[in-house]
């Protein structure tokens, strides 16, 4: 089956296990550009498994994965790479920022991946981190600044290279609500305003509430919620 | 919480007499508020009424009439519509929810379905308002937040209840 | 402070070292296995002075020269006759003893004379005879073996040694080649006294080698020091307070270190063991020459534990464990120089005033040496880490890797600068001793003025056999291609005690054209021979000696050595001659001689020499002419010429430096192993995040590499200067001449170097592996 047409990423049928821990069993996704996703379920349910999938991370053991036309699960792990450091932005829950880097550099890095000069690359991380609101940390070391500032660098680093798909894995999980709420109101602008699709692994519904649309991850299996109604 | 859909409901399994459909009842689900008899036969009354019930027969002998009900194909039907509706989410709805789920796994549907499906109601409504309240002032913000915190705790509900359906089930079907 | 509470706390530590699992129990085995080996190095090195004490004392006790040319044979009178050999490299001591009366003198290890055709030998000697292929030296050495030179009549246990029975000496002594003793051993033994060079280099050694050891052993107890501050913080929650920490986490060390004496007390005895059967420089010595003093190794034995203990509060110092965690204290202060440099410098001006004393001006001090070298090694691990932060501040640019290391860097530089101490310590103290070595060893390396071009080897004959017959024997040996005979005596101006004596060479005009040119040459000529290359004053001096028609004594009596005194006065003609440059003889300035030309009877006072060219393309033509000498005459020399001379002692100290060098970097290198490993399991989830967003692999092992080489490189800088600076300091204590050897210093830091390099690599595989994205899991 094709995803429909218009769909950015889509997976068909996907499996994973991990030893004899099974984490995806028959799991099924799609976004549209644009689209903010979230993808709920108890934890063990195998959602970051499925956004690990979903972003070539893992490979899956069986089922495909569309990106733009194109199969994932055929890439070379050196392709996969490539395309997670152009097309794809991460924002994780914690332990994402390098440490001795600042957090303009931090910002940057994914850029200077793409090897783009520093002094660009810095630009644009600062541009990135006003939107964010958090321009006044640049020369801070993660270390220095709050939980909800180092996420808000942690998006702003996601979205500077401009992804077309951002994958955020309980990007709130260790702030409180304001502060979540914050970051996702950031996120979920930004990404708007570039027309970025979001995967948003969460458990929290409030956190949901941002997206436009959910499925549900149980047991490996996912439940595309707006079919289903 | 709509008596007549559980009534309803709980013919599903079989025919039953007026007496048993109210034993029935207050077991799963009456705890502190039994019902009353006039309650059931006003129910009954109104169910024959719209087709969705057939009196099955009645016993002869001692006592008080007791006619015997069984479900139709309409108030099957029926049950079916109203277990896939999603409820209005609201404040304390717990025992509207807690009846239909009960109800779907005595009548061996799926209830997941139904709190996948109550889920999905409620974040449609606290999508509405999380972008109400990202557009409105402070008066907004802090009426929404209020709205939103409620209608987590019903979804934290629904987690933990669909995390524990299958003991639910087991306890459930025993009695 | 209560000793109570201090012993019950280190227990307790010891008590967590010991049931802490197998992760415990790794942590406590590295710790024992380097702190073991420190120990065992440690024990071996003290006992250096003492092997060299109980060879000299041996040395001395079977020495056999005679103190004079006058003693009388007596009924406890011995003749000695030396037949020192060589067999391919190694050195044969042979002697052959004629006892002239029943009281004369055994000498040590030998219990009876062996009789004429007998001879006891040492077992070393006795294997390689019966060794296959050492059938030209059983030709060589023809005597049946009858006994077996004791221990104590040999300074190692490898040593080549015989005495044979021989008779008929007494007449072989005209060449002064055979000794009448009445007792072996030094007469008057000079009072023990080491050479100073030898006991500076012995105190250089000892500590060059033990700092880094020192500096290991300080790592070695901090290994697995992130898990074990976790476990102490979990103490500190149930209520223990900071100090009892700190105690604790020393008894930890203590522990690993208590079980690393017993550890290096095994290796130390297997050292022992091995050393006693191994030549090490063609010389071996015995086990118990290599028994430590009981003070020293209670020395060791009580301050290591200390040590280890002290070592562990000090580190603790800067940690501050807190019942949810380990703070390292908050930023530290910006390093200061000045402190760091009066380390290094302290060294400095401690050996400075000892500076061109040499060997002659007495012992060096040894504190102040010690102290001296001990700083300026120290210093390095001080002034290290300023260096690194202070050049790591400086750096940008560069790629992604790069930034992402020098980053690090700057943040820890500390850390860093302590994982290459111990390395950037043993290179310094090793490049100093390769100074130091080569130095001394060029004092020990001189031109012979011998052109092997010119003859491969030369037998000096002891003066029985003629050298025509003898020189005739060689014609037909087996290897040699040519052979030119050669005689030299003395001529003098006076019967006795001559001004001066001039050196007569005898040999047919064919010989005598190898040592100088000549227009014309026929038998019965005579010339006179200036040397271009030396003192011509001198040659001035001696021109009345060889006047056509001077009087002139050949052999005249100097001394002691009494002579045939024979009247020879020269021909009416005595022709010029030109010394050759590459002349077989040393210097043949003086009278070239033809054989009718001297009186018949001066031919027995002349030594003959006989020059050999060698068919290289004979395997082993060397041991055939020895072999073939030895037939000839047994108490002839033969040597092999070589444009220098020099003990090959040096050369291979150099390398068992080299390798203990190498030895104490590879043991550095696994502590830096186990460090780097800790390091990256605690970023084990940034590394995968790193990934996710699409780190390429390569990227990742650059910045470790970078992370490890830039400190790694400042700190081969700074060792290479510190370790050069000590060689010329060392070098000018020595009185010898300043010169670097490149090679040494770039092979110790290129060994350095080595090392990062091959820990990098091996961190490679757990690095990639933990950069899978299982690390991004939270479950």
């Amino acid at each position: 089956m094709t995803p429909p047409p218009g769909t950015l990423l889509a997976a068909e049928n996907l499996r994973k296990a991990y030893g004899p821990t099974v984490a995806l069993d028959g799991a099924e996704f799609s976004i549209h550009p644009g689209e903010v996703v979230a993808v709920m379920g108890p934890s063990g349910s195998g959602k970051s498994t499925l956004l690990h999938c979903l972003a070539g991370i893992v490979p899956p053991d069986s089922g495909s994965i569309t990106y733009d036309g194109r199969e994932l699960a055929g890439m070379s792990d050196a392709g996969r790479s490539a395309l997670r450091r152009s097309e794809f932005g991460f924002v994780f829950q914690f332990g994402q920022l390098v440490p001795e880097l600042t957090c303009v550099e931090n910002v940057a890095l994914p850029l200077r991946l793409n090897g783009t000069s520093r002094k660009a690359a810095e630009r644009a991380a600062l541009s990135w981190m006003e939107r964010l609101e958090v321009d006044g940390l640049k020369d801070k070391r993660p270390g220095e600044v709050s939980g909800g500032q180092g996420q808000r660098v942690a998006v702003a680093r996601a979205l500077v290279t401009g992804p077309r798909v951002l994958f955020a894995d309980e990007p709130t999980g260790a702030l409180d609500s304001l502060n979540g709420e914050r970051v996702m109101e950031l996120l979920t602008d930004a990404a708007r305003s570039t027309n970025a699709a979001v995967v948003l692994v969460t458990h929290e519904a409030r956190v949901a509430a941002y997206s436009d649309r959910e499925i549900v991850v149980r047991d490996g299996r996912s439940r595309d919620m707006e079919r289903a109604v | 919480m709509s008596i007549g859909h559980t009534l309803l409901g709980l013919l599903e399994s079989g025919p039953r007499h007026g007496y048993d459909l109210k034993r029935a009842f207050d077991e799963k689900f009456g705890h502190d508020r039994p019902l009353h008899y006039g309650q059931v036969y006003s129910t009954m009354s109104r169910l024959l009424k719209h087709g969705l019930v057939e009196v099955d027969g009645i016993e002869a002998g001692g006592g008080p009439e007791r006619k015997r009900y069984a479900i139709t194909d309409a108030g099957v039907t029926d049950v079916e519509q109203w277990l896939a509706t999603p409820e209005k989410p609201e404040e304390y709805l717990q025992s509207t929810l807690y009846t239909k789920v009960v109800l779907a796994l005595l009548t061996h549907r799926d209830a997941t379905d139904i709190l996948d499906t109550q889920r999905a109601e409620h974040l449609r409504s606290m999508r509405i308002l999380t972008d109400r309240k990202r557009k409105g002032d402070l008066a907004d913000q802090l009426i929404c937040d209020h709205a939103l915190f409620h209608l987590e705790a019903d979804l934290r509900w629904l987690e933990l209840t669909a995390a524990r359906l299958d003991k639910l089930r087991a306890e459930v079907v025993a009695k | 402070m209560n000793v109570r509470q201090w012993c019950r706390d280190l227990g307790m530590g010891a008590r967590f070292a010991l049931t802490g699992g197998r992760e415990g129990w790794v942590r406590m085995l590295l710790t024992a296995v380097g702190v073991g080996l420190g120990v065992a190095l440690l024990l071996l090195t003290t006992a250096l002075p003492h092997i060299l004490t109980a060879r000299d004392r041996v040395e001395d006790a079977r020495q056999d020269f005679s103190a004079s040319y006058d003693t009388a044979k007596a009924e406890n009178s011995l003749l000695v006759a030396v037949t020192d050999t060589q067999w391919h490299d190694k050195n044969i001591r042979g002697r052959l003893l004629e006892p002239e009366g029943s009281r004369a003198p055994l000498p040590p290890g030998v219990g009876r004379f062996p009789a004429k055709g007998e001879m006891v030998a040492s077992p070393a000697l006795k294997r390689l005879l019966s060794s296959d292929g050492a059938e030209l030296l059983r030709e060589r050495i023809p005597y049946r073996i009858t006994g077996t030179i004791g221990d104590d009549g040999l300074i190692g246990s490898r040593e080549l040694a015989y005495y044979a029975g021989a008779e008929d000496l007494a007449p072989h002594s005209v060449g002064a080649r055979v000794t009448r003793l009445t007792a072996f051993g030094n007469p008057n033994p000079s009072p023990e006294r080491a050479d100073p060079v030898l006991i500076l280099m012995t105190l250089v050694v000892f500590v060059a080698l033990l700092t880094p050891v020192a500096v290991f052993i300080a790592a070695a107890v901090r290994f697995g020091g992130e898990r074990r501050d976790r476990r102490l913080a979990a103490l500190r929650l149930v209520g223990s307070d900071s100090r009892m920490t700190r105690r604790i986490a020393a008894g930890e060390a203590l522990a690993g270190s208590l079980l690393g004496l017993a550890v290096g007390a095994v290796l130390f005895l297997i050292g022992r063991q091995v050393a006693g059967s191994v030549e090490v420089m063609g010389e071996s010595f015995f086990p118990n020459y290599l028994d430590p003093s009981p003070t020293l190794v209670a020395l060791v034995a009580v301050a290591v534990p200390s040590a280890a203990v002290l070592v562990t509060l000090l580190a603790m110092r800067g940690v501050v464990v807190e019942p949810l965690g380990v703070v390292r204290t908050a930023k530290p202060p910006r390093r200061r120089l000045w402190w760091r440099l009066l380390v290094p410098l302290a060294g400095l001006a401690m050996l400075y005033p000892m500076i061109g004393k040499g060997r002659r001006n007495g012992d060096f001090n040894q504190y102040l040496v010690t102290g001296g070298v001990l700083l300026l090694l120290v210093g390095v691990t001080a002034l290290l880490p300023w260096l690194v932060e202070a050049f790591v501040a400086r750096l940008g640019g560069g790629g992604v890797s790069w930034q992402l290391a020098v980053r690090r860097l700057q943040l820890s530089s500390g850390t860093a600068a302590r994982m290459v101490n111990g390395i950037a310590v043993a290179v310094a103290g090793a490049i100093a001793l390769q100074m130091l070595f080569a130095g001394v060893e060029g004092q020990y390396t001189r031109d012979t003025g011998q052109d092997p071009r010119r003859a491969q080897m030369e037998v000096d004959l002891s003066g029985h056999t003629p050298l025509g017959a003898a020189r005739a024997e060689f014609a037909g040996a087996k290897g040699v291609r040519t052979s030119v005979a050669l005689s030299t005596g003395q001529v003098g101006g006076k019967r006795r005690e001559p001004d001066l004596t001039a050196t007569v060479t005898v040999g047919d005009c064919a010989a005598l054209r190898e040592v100088a040119r000549m227009p014309s040459c026929r038998d019965g000529d005579v010339f006179a021979v200036d040397n271009p290359y030396s003192d011509s004053e001198y040659q001035k001096e001696l021109r009345p000696l060889m006047r056509p028609g001077a009087r002139v004594w050949i052999d005249p009596t100097q001394g002691e050595a009494r002579g045939r005194e024979i009247a020879w006065t020269l021909p009416a003609t005595v022709r010029e001659a030109t010394a050759r440059k590459d002349s077989l003889q040393g210097d043949p300035s003086g009278l070239l001689v033809t054989p009718s030309a001297l009186p018949a009877k001066a031919l027995s006072t002349v030594n003959g020499h006989i020059y050999l060219r060698l068919d290289e393309a004979v395997p082993d033509a060397q041991e055939h002419v020895r072999t073939t000498t030895a037939r000839i005459d047994p108490l002839a020399y033969s040597w092999t010429w070589a444009a220098t001379e020099q003990s090959n002692r040096y050369a291979s100290l150099r390398t068992g430096l080299f390798l203990g060098a190498v030895c104490v970097l590879a043991l550095i290198g696994a502590s830096l192993l186990v460090s780097q490993l800790e390091q990256l399991r605690e970023r084990r989830k940034l590394l995968s995040s790193l990934l996710a967003f699409g780190t390429r692999r390569r990227t990742l092992g650059l910045s470790v590499l970078w992370q490890t080489a830039v400190p790694i490189t400042l700190g081969l800088l700074l060792a290479a200067t510190v370790g050069l600076t000590l060689g010329t300091v060392l070098l000018k204590l020595t009185a010898t001449p300043v010169s670097v050897d490149w090679a040494s210093v770039l092979s110790l830091t290129g060994a350095g170097a080595a090392v990062v390099l091959a820990v990098t690599l091996l961190s490679l595989p757990p690095l990639v592996r933990m950069m899978r994205p299982e690390g991004l899991r939270t479950e």
